[in-house]
């Protein structure tokens, strides 16, 4: 035991030797370059599962960290919650901790931030994934990401060989669900309008009930079973709209050497998960970042936005991400295809029926 | 330890064969301290306590080290170790200042003269010990008859489906539906922890491996019901429940500025339940004799596998309680995590409190000090931290012999673990 104590002490002796070998730097005070204006500071209360969950919470501070590095006058911090016993204490805090604007990162916590709001008429607040309920000193934030989905699966069902494609979520709730519906309802328009019969396998938006999950947003093994299934079943396009549990369709794209490409789900996966960027058609993107960052900057400019924004392909809310690899793979006249959609969509002369989007 | 001069009350009717409860008389003890039974509690405190500072110790080096601007000065360690020093102490010294600013008293807050601004933390503190307390009351219960209960979570899940249920689709008037809401949360919890019963009494199925699946079953359960509608709520966008009726919320102790709710008065009269239950109901006692040794327990008359059913049922039901309150007490509306790790922490608060009811309340205390503290913490060093720490703290109360090696202590006590340990084996 006291040989051991003195092996592990001397270990960390020689460790802090060899690291602790620099010289101070000089003190570089007075860097401040030329900041006028008014100095705000915006406070992010994240929901659980941590800064750098990969996915919701990281993608919308990353969106206020990019308005804070574009200018000096906006200071940025985040709480993050534990659980949804969180909620309000975390909101308090930050009303208390005089930030300009308080963000809540999540729609499940719209009855903490209706509350805080309501007894604090004097302080703004932004809410992700929610609308403003009506309240003049809230701005919801709402991603209508079935349209970015409709564009994935009628890209999907174009690209297919096999005639079959699949998706899976990572649990069946809402935000998970408008995706997969989107990408359902892109299949059957690709469907009608090209008569063929391209399957999809996982989700069907008409039962909303069924479909497949992994029942986790981190469990990569899951998702590499799942894919593996689908592709035993005859699917070579799989869109897994679970976080973390996606890679593992990356990992069964790998493994098939090619045969089956995967669309990525909420940032542009060529960027995010670059080790299958190569397995990669296109994303499905949720522009939480720019409308958090555009947000900051409106706030930091002095006018508070009000009433709520709904993320949609024309204002770049959602969207699909660029084809990187497969550029020279899809079609012209898909890649046309697709931006006549896009119009239609935006145009309203292709309605999307999923149940899941913000009204 | 309260635990063993409790086992010692009832030494009369003690069955034969219980004698890892039994307290090892110490012969060391020395001779000022008065009777035995209180130095071993004297002993045991002084190990909790030591244990605590060994985790804060260990801790601050987490902080530390997990501090960007002392890692940056470390790097020019050996031309001016000043910096190093003066880095980690600020970062450590900020960090425990907010855990005691979240849990204890803040001066900040406390400057603007309010009811809010004083008692605030403590409020967050019982708010967070609240589930917890009971949560513990329910492993600590059930280790005392052997089992190990590892459902806190499904229970809990239960206790919030029934309560949220009847909070918010019933209506009648107010003291009857939070009466009611109450009680349907803890059948719910009973209902699940006496299935687990049921199942090891029937079959023999390991009570570990049926909770941990069970909690599974709950968990899925949930996530379904909340896409139901008229369980989810409008516009349905969410995966979240209606809110219960305001008739049902527990009612704030402190003032609607404050957090803290009824569930607190609950919480403690299901611990004054537990300790009554153990120290002097017949039913208390059988279940003992069965944790202690299941087979002298059944040649003494006692019915084993009745005994499994009902302490699951009561556990259950407690936790079933930590459900109410989290759903009728600290939020409104059901959530996915609306246990919010608290099944699992109350194993931890159990443990800490040596499964008797009063050391429950206090590791409950503590460990909600220890949540409270924790979200004002994480403005100096990260969330995870905190749960290092609760987990370093549990660690070292575990093992008592690292403790007592560490601060050469004498043995005085019996092994406390012993009983905890009974459940794997059960």
């Amino acid at each position: 035991m006291r040989h051991a104590t003195k092996i592990v002490a001397l270990t960390s002796a020689v460790l802090l030797v060899a690291a602790g070998c620099g010289s101070k730097p000089a003190s570089n005070s007075g860097n401040n370059p030329t900041s006028s204006g008014k100095k705000i500071s915006a406070c992010m209360v994240l929901d659980t599962g941590g800064v750098d969950d990969h996915s919701f919470n990281q993608s919308s501070y990353a969106g206020l960290t990019a308005a804070a590095a574009a200018n000096p006058n906006i200071k940025v911090s985040y709480v993050a919650s534990n659980s949804q016993n969180d909620y309000t204490p975390n909101l308090t805090a930050e009303t208390n901790a005089n930030c300009d604007t308080v963000i809540a990162v999540g729609g499940l916590m719209y009855q903490a931030v209706a509350t805080i709001a309501k007894a604090n008429p004097n302080q703004h607040y932004a809410e992700i994934d929610n609308s403003n309920q009506g309240l003049a000193n809230v701005y919801g934030l709402q991603y209508n990401t079935a349209q970015g989905g409709f564009l994935g699966g009628y890209l999907a069902a174009a690209m297919s060989k096999t005639g079959k494609v699949a998706t899976y979520g990572g649990l069946n709730i809402p935000p998970v669900t408008i995706y997969m519906d989107g990408f359902w309802e892109g299949v059957q328009y690709y469907n009608a309008q090209k008569h063929k019969s391209v399957k999809v396998l996982g989700w069907n938006e008409k039962n909303q009930k069924a479909g497949t999950f992994a029942g986790s947003f981190t469990d990569l093994n899951k998702g590499k079973t799942i894919s593996d299934a689908f592709i035993q079943q005859g699917a070579d396009i799989i869109f897994p709209v679970a976080g973390g549990t996606g890679l593992g369709s990356g990992a069964a794209a790998a493994a098939s050497g090619g045969k089956v490409s995967v669309i990525w789900v909420d940032t542009d996966g060529f960027v995010s998960a670059p080790q299958y960027g190569k397995y990669f058609l296109t994303s499905v993107t949720k522009g939480l970042a720019s409308s958090v960052t555009t947000y900051a900057n409106a706030v930091a400019s002095g006018t508070f936005p009000s009433g709520s924004y709904i993320g949609t392909l024309k204002n770049g809310g959602t969207g699909l991400a660029p084809f990187h690899n497969f550029d020279s793979v899809v079609p012209a006249s898909t890649k046309a295809e697709l931006a006549a959609i896009t119009t239609g969509i935006e145009n309203g002369s292709i309605q999307i029926t999923s149940p899941s989007q913000p009204k | 330890m309260t635990d063993s001069g409790a086992v010692a009350d009832d030494a009369p009717q003690e069955v034969p064969g219980t004698a890892v409860e039994a307290p090892a008389d110490p012969p060391v003890v020395p001779p000022d301290s008065g009777s035995s039974p209180r130095s071993t509690v004297g002993g045991t405190i002084l190990v909790t306590l030591l244990a605590f500072v060994t985790a804060l110790a260990i801790g601050a080096i987490l902080i530390a080290v997990s501090d960007q601007s002392t890692r940056d000065a470390s790097s020019y360690f050996f031309s001016y170790p000043w910096d190093t020093f003066s880095r980690a102490g600020s970062a450590i010294g900020n960090a425990y200042k907010a855990l005691f600013e979240g849990a204890i008293y803040n001066p900040h807050t406390a400057a603007n003269h309010t009811a809010a601004g004083y008692l605030g933390p403590i409020s967050e503190t019982l708010v967070n010990a609240t589930p917890l307390i009971v949560g513990g009351l329910s492993v600590g219960l059930a280790f005392r008859a052997g089992l190990f209960n590892i459902g806190g979570q499904g229970q809990i899940i239960m206790g919030a489906i029934f309560a949220g249920y009847v909070g918010f689709h019933w209506h009648m008037s107010a003291p009857f539906h939070v009466i009611l809401a109450i009680l349907a949360g803890m059948l719910g919890g009973g209902l699940w922890g006496g299935l687990a019963g049921l199942l090891k009494a029937r079959t023999g199925a390991h009570e570990v491996i049926t909770t941990i699946m069970l909690n599974y079953i709950a968990f899925f359960t949930l996530a379904y019901l909340l896409s139901v509608r008229g369980f989810q709520a409008p516009p349905y966008g969410q995966a979240i429940s209606n809110p219960v009726d305001g008739n049902v919320h527990l009612w704030p102790l402190l003032g609607s500025s404050m957090r803290v709710h009824a569930g607190l008065l609950l919480a403690l009269g299901a611990s004054a339940f537990v300790w009554w239950l153990l120290k002097y109901s017949t039913l208390g006692f059988k279940l003992r004799a069965v944790g202690a040794n299941p087979f002298a327990a059944r040649t003494a008359g006692m019915g084993v596998e009745n005994s499994y059913v009902t302490v699951m049922f009561i556990a259950g039901a407690l936790c079933g309680l930590a459900g109410v309150s989290q759903i009728l007490g600290t939020n409104t509306q059901i959530t996915g995590d609306i246990d919010a790790g608290i099944g699992f922490d109350a194993i931890t608060v159990a443990l800490l409190g040596r499964a008797n009811a009063v050391g429950i309340v206090f590791a409950g205390l503590l460990f909600g000090a220890l949540h409270a503290g924790g979200s004002t913490m994480q403005a100096y060093t990260p969330i995870d931290l905190v749960q290092v720490l609760q987990s370093l703290i549990v660690l070292f109360i575990a093992a008592p012999a690292v403790i007592r090696a560490l601060y050469r202590i004498k043995a005085t006590t019996g092994s406390s673990g012993a009983a905890l340990a009974k459940g794997w084996n059960g």
